[in-house]
């Protein structure tokens, strides 16, 4: 059913489809929504969870691993320093194998303090054995969170998933949702079988002492996971699409790419803008096209160079830096295009908030077209 | 221990942890002047130097880290730590 409903909202009542048995989480903004909604639903019996209030984000992401250590579907959701707080947990539910879906609202890291978008927080967590997927819109953030449990939770995968939105842009904007109904969802997304679980008449323990002879070969594993949950995503895509309409049966999706000169490759809302300035710049006669990314861990790496392949040049925007280094779409880009001569221009936009509009994608194309690249975007001119 | 899913563990023992791959001085335990005084086995910290039929002490290499202890005790001089090549 379609719903104008807050982008919050949609997805804790995704989550609710999903029918976690323990949600823990801290508030924080821009994820607050979400969380007061669930605590809401468990307190009006519509949801029928285990809601673990906690003093903290590292608590309440310590909470949901023991919960899906004994067998549990757990749910958390977070931002920023939140997500920082969780660094620890979330290698360690990664490196169990214990498979969780947690929505980020991203939000810019401090210091300095920023309460507004950027995706530092969640891109921070990249090498975390955890999923990432990044929605462009209300309606994708909620579709993922059913598609994120399906692929987490399958016996070859095992591992925990990100689903990022982001934070004000998507989390706190009305928009049209279709929601599907809890049959439908029943339908998409079997009861968590956990392979292996806490249980005191059979002890075990999760997450044991590896020596130096085992400790590589175990990361091998997370990483060959990782790998594989590529094949599994799609097909979970697959099925979505079938059932509900929605395709995501590709971890990337393209807008205009046929005979695009300058591409431009971005993650989340920022597809939305671009998608418009690219139409306004085609209207004018400019080959613009646009890669939306919308599986960053595991890295499409070859869905990305097979769509890029005609491009002449390849424009990544963005919302995060690894200081010292450059944005960390960017250096992925760079990395699936190593020798194919296609110029990668790396662009930093919108950290902390800062708006980009329309004019701004046409600016970066133009800057794309004479070459000049790799910088931050729009610096005001004090720095100089 | 065993390639397990998530490096689970049934509950058991920590000789299951064979600590000896840490070394990297192996102490040689010559025979020669060794007076059976049994001191090899009361410093060491891992427990794991033990008396043979003989009387005569032998480190269990499957625990022995290679702290040298024994080596730098020994009254005899009668332990050699070796450089253990793997």
């Amino acid at each position: 059913m379609m719903r104008f409903i807050e982008g919050s909202l949609a997805v804790s009542d995704a989550v609710r489809m999903c029918r976690p048995d323990v949600v823990s989480a801290y508030p924080i903004t821009p994820q607050t929504h979400i969380v007061e909604s669930l605590a809401e639903m468990v307190a009006n019996c519509t949801l029928d969870a285990e809601y673990i209030t906690v003093e903290s984000e590292f608590s309440a992401l310590s909470a949901c691993l023991g919960a899906v250590a004994a067998g549990s579907r757990a749910y958390s959701a977070t931002s920023s320093q939140g997500l920082a707080l969780m660094f620890e947990v979330c290698f360690n539910l990664a490196g169990m194998r214990l498979p969780m879906v947690m929505t980020i609202a991203n939000r810019a890291i401090s210091a300095p303090l920023s309460i507004w978008n950027d995706q530092q927080d969640s891109i921070s967590l990249r090498d975390s054995g955890w999923l990432q997927f990044y929605a462009e819109d209300n309606q994708e953030a909620a579709d993922l969170h059913y598609l994120a449990y399906k692929v987490a939770e399958d016996q070859k995968i095992l591992l925990p998933a990100m689903v990022c939105f982001d934070g004000f842009i998507l989390s706190h904007t009305y928009e049209p949702v279709d929601m599907p109904t809890q049959e439908e969802v029943d339908a998409y997304l079997p009861k968590f079988n956990p392979c292996q679980r806490l249980d005191a008449k059979d002890p075990i323990s999760f997450g044991m002492f590896a020596f130096p002879e085992y400790y590589m070969e175990f990361r091998y594993a997370i990483d060959q996971a990782l790998q594989q949950s590529r094949e599994k995503i799609r097909e979970a895509g697959k099925e979505f699409k079938e059932k509900f309409g929605r395709d995501y049966s590709a971890l990337v999706e393209g807008y205009r790419l046929e005979d695009a000169e300058t591409v431009l490759v971005a993650m989340g809302s920022l597809c939305g803008t671009a998608k418009d300035a690219i139409d306004e710049m085609r209207g004018a006669g400019r080959k613009v096209g646009l890669l939306k990314i919308r599986t960053y861990r595991p890295f499409p790496g070859e869905e990305v160079a097979a769509a890029l392949k005609g491009a002449k040049r390849v424009a990544v925007l963005d919302k995060n830096i690894s200081l010292g280094s450059k944005g960390a779409v960017g250096l992925e880009v760079k990395d699936v295009l190593y020798g194919s001569g296609i110029p990668v221009l790396d662009y930093i936009v919108g950290l902390g908030g800062r708006d980009m509009r329309k004019r701004d994608i046409e600016r970066i194309v133009t800057l794309a077209e004479k070459g000049e690249g790799d910088l931050f975007y729009g610096l005001r001119e004090e720095v100089a | 221990m065993a390639l397990s899913v998530g490096c689970t563990a049934k509950p058991g023992k920590s000789r299951g942890n064979r600590t000896g791959a840490w070394r990297v001085f192996k102490p040689a335990f010559k025979h020669n002047k060794c007076t059976k005084c049994g001191l090899c086995a009361m410093v060491c910290p891992e427990g794991c130097i033990i008396e043979q039929e003989d009387e005569f002490m032998i480190p269990d290499y499957d625990y022995c880290k290679g702290c040298g202890l024994c080596a730098e005790e020994c009254p005899a001089e009668d332990i050699e730590m070796v450089k253990e090549e793997k």
